[in-house]
């Protein structure tokens, strides 16, 4: 076992469980800091697979701001301080059991694909992702196109929410 | 080095709790949280295709950030909805909000 797949294995478990916790905890306060130490999971293994420009969005969107507005949600939609009832609806075993089934499933599939225990190829020297990744996004031949819908998604999103959330009274 | 395999069972793992929490949660807000699980379960998989596969070429990368994008929008129409329902009906559990059911 090499170094990386120690940490892979740390921060591997630490996900899952975080996220385990995300979906079982009653209280959606705790739920949703269990999802931000789920998503800072995310960020490392995103730095483990050498993308470092994405573990910092991650920390930056996904934490910051994502996560914080979840947080608000919750306050702002409780009657009371203290949350009652039951976390999981009567049904939560059909629900169980439709995960597992899609756990199964996936990893039946990619079992026996003849790329699955592939390993990574060294990073050629001199290669920058984040420049890679700022030409693809901006150039006519790469993904500028998707780029600028994605700005206009986030544009009518804005205004949805805005609309959606204003007190008329 | 870590084998493909390690990732893709992890996101497959991530993917089956996000879908566990939007069928099992009550809340609609945990239901959104679940939502957010599988969403990072999908971007595991897209860098780690680009990782394994060429580097050279960025689709992967470009993807995971346009799902960025598309998880902020959801984000905010989603919790958007939630307050305006709270507004309304004075509840966010999901079961309880059945006005169009007969």
């Amino acid at each position: 076992m090499t170094a990386e797949q120690i940490i892979f294995l740390i921060v591997g478990a630490a996900t899952l469980l975080s996220a385990l916790l995300v979906v079982t905890v009653r209280d959606l306060v705790h739920a949703a800091l269990w999802l931000v130490a789920a998503l800072f999971g995310v960020a490392i293994l995103y730095t483990l697979l050498n993308a470092g420009f994405l573990a910092v969005v991650q920390v930056v969107v996904y934490i910051g701001a994502i996560a914080i507005l979840f947080i608000f949600a919750v306050m702002l939609t409780r009657r009371q301080a203290a949350d009652t009832g039951a976390a999981l609806n009567k049904n939560w075993w059909a629900g169980a059991l439709m995960a597992v089934l899609t756990f199964a499933g996936l990893a039946f599939l990619l079992q026996g694909w003849s790329g699955f225990s592939k390993t990574a190829s060294a990073i050629p020297s001199g290669f920058d992702a984040i420049e890679q990744l700022g030409g693809a996004l901006t150039s006519p031949v790469g993904y500028v196109l998707p780029f600028e819908v994605a700005s206009v998604l986030l544009l009518a999103a804005l205004v949805g929410a805005v609309y959606l959330a204003f007190n008329k009274k | 080095m870590i084998p493909l395999s390690w990732y893709l069972i992890l996101a497959a793992g991530l993917f089956s709790i996000g879908l566990f929490g939007v069928l099992a949660r009550r809340n609609a807000v945990a239901i959104l949280l679940g939502v957010e699980l599988m969403l990072n379960a999908v971007n595991i998989n897209l860098v780690a295709f680009w990782r394994y596969g060429d580097v050279s070429l960025m689709a992967g990368q470009v993807f995971t950030i346009i799902v960025f994008a598309v998880a902020a929008a959801e984000v905010a129409v989603g919790l958007a909805l939630v307050i305006s329902v709270y507004r309304r009906r004075n509840t966010v559990v999901a079961e309880e909000l059945d006005l169009l059911k007969w």
